[in-house]
């Protein structure tokens, strides 16, 4: 007890000795200071629950704890075309919600001033769960996909430096929506100070907010077994029996980099083998999750496929016209190529449309009208 | 007792922090052998200096090019003295990005350099791995990669995470592309889940018999020359036609063990 005092002793001396380098404070304040306002409070901290039968989330929320004014941040970031170097780009423009955030019939992502990518834009649903980002999985963390896309030369064609100097610049006089990020970084930060950490957690919160499972299938893993018809209970069943081993758990991936056969287009693109320059990774891409699937024609990493009919005879390896529609190359998935049968999965015409039919259970019909997800105002649609 | 020793413990060093909080309240700190160091990087094509755009220069292939880019990255500084006696600049403040575009970047400062007759230097070529990968907030100035001088100078690939280390482009007859230019841009850390290509290089320069000469009163210059000529011929021949855009390929390891032989001394001045 007797060495607590002394080293209570110790530290009292030790906190003197600091104020008095403090040539400030050596005249004392005469009076305690009036407050007039209350104190700055931090944002309140927004729950985020994930369905039960949904895996953990992979991203980190205790460094980017959500908050209301943080994802509402997000949502007009994720809209605003101020992101592109035309100023009338947003992350929306290519991931639109009525098709579960990808682009409607576009094949291959474009952007400012109608360039064309080479890839088909990818949904942004459940992106908590995802190890890693983009069809070749570059990218590893929910913060460093949105400068991806903004400084993509034919996407946004920005760059993030930029962003953030306009950011600091609104409200713009003129501007059809006038929207003042001082204020909402204040808001969801705690001071004004807008920089691009900040511009990508508010962009993390907002994606973080955008789940999907209130789909019928989700009704029906909730106990509801009327949810589905029984073509569509067929469909669940031939769906697990061939295709769950690629599009499995309840996100409908194992996310894990696959070469399913398609025949390479003009560009050659190699996929996954850009990033590990593993020959075993040429031709791969991401396996993609389902869900909402029926929503976001067309398909595969180039959108080569406008129907999920097409796509399905592309496993199945009779697409009409051709002679065999899956190409061989030394990275081909095995599960396309089993001994002693032919390339693909066996599937027959009722199988197809029994799956199909499955598949479009997933579609959220209350995750593509959620009010909370929508443009608020801001956005521009091309 | 265990108790006991672990508050006098607490006590003990809590009188030293004190002690040294009153040291630094007096005008005159005790005075630390400790010296300056400035490294002088002097960029040049052979016998010739590098002039943007306007010189033209001939490689080992025969081939003739102009240079319009030109930077890369310098970190984790050591610098090397008898009897292993070595000083490894502190990790934060040993990142440099040096542009021929930017004059001010191509000299150097490091202080608090203990005092000693330094032998020799090396660097890193680029970024190491581990800060490629760590937290953003640790990786700012002319690491930021979204608004400092790595965003600015195109020196972070955003698609594949990680940093350019050695960024050089140019024109040339020889070259096959659209608009006659060369692209070298070279980096790769070493993947972050996955083993990929690692482009990291290590420069070791011995002085010879110079010395950089470090004490509290005077303070060494050491000029470094960088020959870009390397970058195209070193123990591998680069061919502009055969190469004219190197990126994230496997062919950059070739050029990354052309650069890592770039560096050598010029001379070291003791002011």
């Amino acid at each position: 007890m007797k060495k607590a005092v002394l080293l209570f002793g110790v530290l009292l001396l030790l906190f003197q000795g600091m104020i008095s380098c403090d040539k400030a404070s050596e005249t004392p304040d005469p009076k305690p200071p009036v407050i007039t306002d209350p104190p700055p409070t931090d944002p309140l901290p927004l729950e985020w629950k994930k369905p039960a039968y949904f895996p953990d989330p992979v991203y980190d929320l205790s460094k980017n704890p959500l908050t209301p004014e943080g994802v509402e941040l997000g949502r007009f970031l994720f809209y605003d075309g101020i992101l592109s170097r035309t100023d009338n780009i947003g992350c929306g423009t290519c991931h639109q919600q009525q098709a579960a955030f990808t682009h409607h019939g576009h094949d291959l992502s474009h952007g400012v001033d109608d360039l064309l990518g080479t890839r088909n834009s990818p949904s942004i649903q459940n992106m908590a769960f995802s190890p890693t980002f983009f069809w070749d999985g570059g990218v590893h963390d929910m913060d460093l996909v949105p400068p991806v896309p903004i400084q993509n030369k034919v996407e946004m064609g920005e760059r993030v430096g930029n962003v953030i100097e306009k950011l600091r610049k609104t409200p713009v006089a003129g501007a059809t929506k006038q929207v003042n990020y001082p204020k909402m970084f204040e808001a969801a930060f705690g001071t004004n100070e807008i920089n691009a950490d900040r511009m990508m957690k508010a962009l993390s919160q907002f994606m973080m907010t955008l789940v999907s499972s209130t789909s019928r299938y989700d009704y029906f893993l909730q106990g509801d077994a009327s949810a589905l018809t029984p073509l569509e209970k067929q469909g669940m069943t031939l769906f697990k029996q061939n295709c769950a081993s690629c599009h499995s758990s309840e996100l409908f991936t194992d996310h894990s980099f696959r070469n399913n056969g398609l025949i390479p287009a003009k560009i050659n693109d190699q996929g996954r083998y850009a990033i590990t320059l593993n020959e075993a990774d040429r031709l791969k891409f991401k396996v993609p999750s389902l869900r909402n699937v029926g929503l976001t024609a067309p398909y595969m990493h180039d959108g080569r496929f406008t129907t999920l009919e097409a796509v399905l005879d592309h496993y199945a390896n009779d697409q009409s016209g051709s002679k065999d529609s899956i190409f061989v190359s030394p990275s081909l998935d095995p599960l396309l190529q089993v001994a002693g049968q032919k390339r693909g999965i066996k599937l027959s015409e009722m199988d197809k449309q029994a799956i199909i039919a499955f598949l479009k259970t997933l579609n959220d019909e209350q995750f593509i009208n959620d009010k909370r997800f929508s443009d608020p105002g801001i956005g521009t649609s091309l | 007792m265990k108790r006991t020793f672990s508050y006098l413990l607490l006590s003990f060093t809590a009188l030293i922090f004190s002690a040294s909080l009153i040291s630094s309240c007096t005008d005159d700190p005790v005075p630390l052998p400790k010296g300056i160091i400035s490294v002088k990087f002097d960029n040049v094509v052979g016998s010739k200096d590098l002039k943007f755009n306007s010189e033209t220069y001939v490689n080992a292939a025969g081939e003739e090019f102009t240079v319009s880019a030109l930077n890369y990255y310098i970190s984790n500084i050591k610098f090397i003295a008898a009897g292993g006696n070595n000083y490894t600049v502190p990790q934060d403040s040993s990142y440099f990005l040096i542009r021929e575009g930017n004059v001010d970047s191509q000299e150097i400062t490091i202080n608090n350099v203990p005092a000693r007759n330094y032998t020799g230097i090396e660097f890193v070529i680029g970024i190491d791995s581990l800060r490629s990968v760590s937290d953003i907030s640790k990786r700012k100035g002319i690491l930021d990669k979204d608004s400092g001088p790595t965003n600015q100078e195109a020196m972070y690939w955003d698609w594949n995470p990680g940093y350019i280390f050695l960024k050089l482009e140019g024109s040339s007859d020889s070259a096959t592309s659209s608009n006659s230019k060369f692209y070298y841009h070279i980096g790769g850390f070493g993947g972050l889940t996955t083993k990929t290509l690692n482009n990291i290089r290590v420069a070791k320069i011995d002085f010879g018999d110079q010395r950089a000469a470090v004490s509290e009163n005077a303070a060494a210059q050491i000029n470094l020359k960088a020959d870009i000529l390397k970058v195209f011929n070193g123990p591998t021949k680069v061919s502009i036609k055969e190469n004219g855009s190197v990126m994230f390929i496997p062919f950059s390891k070739n050029i990354a063990d052309n650069y890592a032989t770039m560096f050598s001394l010029g001379q070291i001045i003791n002011k």
